[in-house]
């Protein structure tokens, strides 16, 4: 493990002192000509930047209420000042979702406000300027979109929205990160974020299912391209690639072959995630989906199901039917999409799956709400469906479960400090402190409860978890999916037919 | 003269203003759904969000309890405050002079408070952080209506006959005679910045917050395809 300061993990969630920069020196890497351009962006910063990002500010405003609204309204209560696991991790003052979202607002009042045009000291108007742009790169940078500032805002003021803008503001005048952009132009030309080719796809699903055959005797299918499957199961590729997540991968297939639903994944839309929304370009994140929705059309399929990812969650489930709706092919009796978790919970419900929860015996659970799930969608019928079934699901499969204290659960769940398209190695010392918040519960329950399990349905969630809490002292292998319980649970061979 | 003068233009800024921000927000589009979940499913279910935030600060309530007990303290006093001076404004039941002394005690509340949000504003390392020389003006401004309003009330009494008929005469577009009140005159022409200022000022939260996509919108993605206006066909 590389050389990185790590926080000290207190007893409870404490709010630090302000130290003013203490994250400003963290530099993303700057996206190139090769990943701009593909995507439709300046492949350097442009000449007219300064006018040309103020020329964009103000179609964002035209074309988003929540940025006008937002941009507006905030009366500085300082509700959401504590409220940011960057900030409480980091102590920049910056990380305090009202003082990010200042970096904005100060050039919103400058250019769009009279009493930022006449008096900008007093109203602290800004121009758009070298030294506000360092600012912007460096700190829109540092937030994963969780959500968790509007939550306590007394008028909803979502910081993610302005993040999204700001970083689109900056795509516009060629000043990108490349760690989305790379990744969204492997979509585009791939199919996946991880670059995985068809051959090497099919490869590992064949490898799995032979795994599987040994290790159950059971041939369980992890299918292709079939068309006139019921189910197209969209499933974020680090599902197919990396550890923990295959596990839950290996879970997905055994429900659908226990309850003998035919499914099939997509070698063209082989991946959940869609980058789009961490870039802010609404066109980006209307491209990325519309793969699926011609996919579902192409295999012929009755439903879309989706794994665990939770940004994913969130474009697919609150985002898909705008963007590249209606999905009017489908089984109208289904809801579309589907989260695994929905699927799975209401198989289990209506007999159509048997657990045995002692093969999770060794472990003690607690379930991490993803930010994206938990703020940015819902699972089931009811409002906070999203918190209740993946419980229900985990308590189906494990006979010892802990919640983490009630602040950090549900809606008021922590990031885990890698989401938003932070995922990237140059902000790691921002990933191990943004997660200390989490940390600091998660400890708790280790602690009182014995937990030793850290239940996750996000491939994000999942890469952070394992590669920051070695850095706490928390093995990585604490770490794992709800459907990763699934898979151990599950009897194969007991129910048939139940759709 | 100049007063009355002064009065109308900032009744026609604050009525123009006010208006031309409503009719910003809500013709700009909402491309997409993004409620802050769980949200309600219905209409009705996000009516009663609205208004459980307007009527208890209830997400406020979720984030700081000392900023929303000053908060609260002082939005809902100065209602009070608001319906007391209904009265210099039109001729009321005779009820209504029964009733004032809530009103009054308001006032002391109102003050009060808005003196804790100032304190606290400038105590606290984190807000006293995050706030422009305007954020403590506007405190100030309040304070300083407030302070000549409860002046009036408790110290030098003004001659209420005529600053009535003056009002009366302001809201009813027929002119008015400035009242030679000193005290009265530094109370109004603060409510006049007051008001000159609001469209273009945090003040607009009053208006904003029924437009927050992140409250204001159902939680029903699946249910009912919302449709972007700008996106291509
Ligand atoms: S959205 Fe999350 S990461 Fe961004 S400012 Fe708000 S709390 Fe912080
Ligand atoms: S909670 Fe909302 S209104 Fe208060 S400072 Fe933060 S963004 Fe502004």
């Amino acid at each position: 493990m590389a050389n990185h300061d790590v926080p000290e993990v207190k007893e409870d969630i404490e709010t630090p002192e302000l130290h003013e920069g203490a994250t400003a020196h963290l530099a993303i890497f700057p996206a190139q000509e090769k990943h701009m351009v593909p995507l439709g962006f300046p492949g350097a910063r442009v000449e007219n930047w300064q006018q040309a990002g103020v020329d964009k500010l103000k179609d964002l405003l035209e074309k988003y209420r929540s940025l006008q609204v937002y941009l507006d309204i905030c009366v500085k209560c300082g509700s959401c000042t504590d409220k940011c696991h960057y900030f409480l991790g980091t102590g920049d003052p910056n990380n305090m979702p009202v003082q990010r979202a200042e970096l904005m607002r100060s050039v919103y009042r400058r250019y769009f406000t009279p009493s930022g045009k006449f008096f900008p000291q007093l109203v602290n108007a800004r121009d758009f300027d070298e030294e506000t742009l360092k600012k912007w790169v460096t700190y829109f940078h540092q937030c994963s979109q969780c959500r968790r500032c509007s939550v306590f805002c007394p008028y909803g003021i979502d910081t993610a929205e302005i993040t999204m803008a700001a970083r689109e503001i900056m795509d516009a005048i060629g000043v990108g990160h490349k760690y989305s952009q790379e990744i969204i132009g492997k979509v585009h030309t791939i199919g996946n974020n991880l670059g995985i080719p068809k051959p090497a796809l099919n490869g590992t699903l064949r490898f799995m299912e032979d795994e599987i055959l040994d290790a159950t005797g059971q041939e369980v299918r992890l299918p292709v391209d079939v068309k006139g499957a019921e189910v197209l199961m969209v499933a974020p590729s680090a599902d197919f690639f990396s550890a923990p997540h295959v596990e839950s991968l290996m879970g997905y297939a055994k429900v659908f072959h226990a309850a003998g639903v035919s499914y099939s994944f997509s070698s063209i839309a082989s991946e959940a995630a869609n980058f789009g929304m961490f870039i802010g370009s609404y066109e980006q994140k209307r491209k990325i989906a519309s793969r699926i929705a011609e996919q579902a059309r192409e295999l012929g399929v009755k439903r879309i199901v989706v794994g665990e990812c939770g940004h994913a969650w969130r474009v697919a489930y609150s985002f898909w039917n705008t963007l590249v709706g209606p999905f009017d092919t489908l089984d109208p009796r289904y809801p579309v999409p589907q989260h695994i978790c929905e699927f799975t919970n209401d198989l289990y419900k209506r007999g159509g799956l048997t657990f045995d929860k002692e093969t999770n015996d060794d472990k003690v659970v607690t379930f991490h709400d993803s930010c994206n799930v938990a703020r940015a969608s819902r699972m089931g019928d009811t409002p906070g469906g999203q918190f209740t079934i993946p419980r229900d699901l985990i308590r189906a499969t494990c006979n010892h479960y802990a919640d983490m204290d009630a602040d950090t659960i549900h809606e008021k769940t922590f990031c885990c400090g890698g989401g938003g398209g932070l995922l990237t190695d140059e902000l790691m010392d921002l990933r191990i402190k943004g997660m200390l918040p989490r940390v600091t519960a998660l400890k708790q329950v280790m602690k009182h409860d014995k937990v030793n399990f850290l239940a996750l349905i996000c491939a994000i969630c999942k890469a952070q978890f394992s590669k920051v809490l070695p850095y706490y002292d928390i093995p990585m292998d604490t770490v794992g999916g709800v459907h990763q319980l699934v898979n151990n649970a599950i009897v194969l061979g007991k129910n048939k037919g139940v759709v | 003269m100049l007063m009355s003068l002064l009065a109308y233009l900032a009744l026609a800024i604050f009525l123009a203003g006010f208006a031309w921000k409503i009719f910003q927000y809500a013709r700009s589009p909402a491309p997409l759904l993004i409620p802050t979940t769980p949200a309600p499913l219905t209409k009705i279910g996000v009516a009663w969000r609205l208004f459980t935030e307007v009527a208890f600060f209830n997400s406020l309530f979720k984030g700081n309890k000392w900023t929303w007990l000053f908060g609260y303290a002082f939005h809902a006093a100065l209602v009070l405050v608001l319906l007391r001076h209904v009265r210099y404004f039109a001729d009321m039941p005779h009820w209504f002079a029964e009733v004032q002394i809530f009103g009054v005690i308001a006032g002391i509340v109102m003050v009060g408070a808005l003196g804790m949000l100032l304190i606290r504003r400038f105590w606290v390392a984190r807000t006293r952080y995050i706030s422009s020389p305007a954020d403590y003006l506007m405190l100030m401004l309040l304070l300083a209506i407030g302070g000549t309003g409860l002046l009036m009330k408790f110290a030098f009494r003004p001659d209420i006959v005529s600053i009535k008929e003056a009002m009366v005469g302001w809201v009813t577009l027929r002119g008015f005679q400035t009242p030679g009140d000193v005290l009265f005159a530094v109370h109004f022409a603060l409510v006049l910045v007051l008001l000159a200022i609001f469209p273009f000022s945090k003040l607009m939260h009053l208006g904003g917050l029924f437009f927050s996509p992140s409250r204001n919108q159902t939680d029903t993605p699946r249910e009912h395809r919302h449709v972007n206006p700008w996106a291509a066909p």
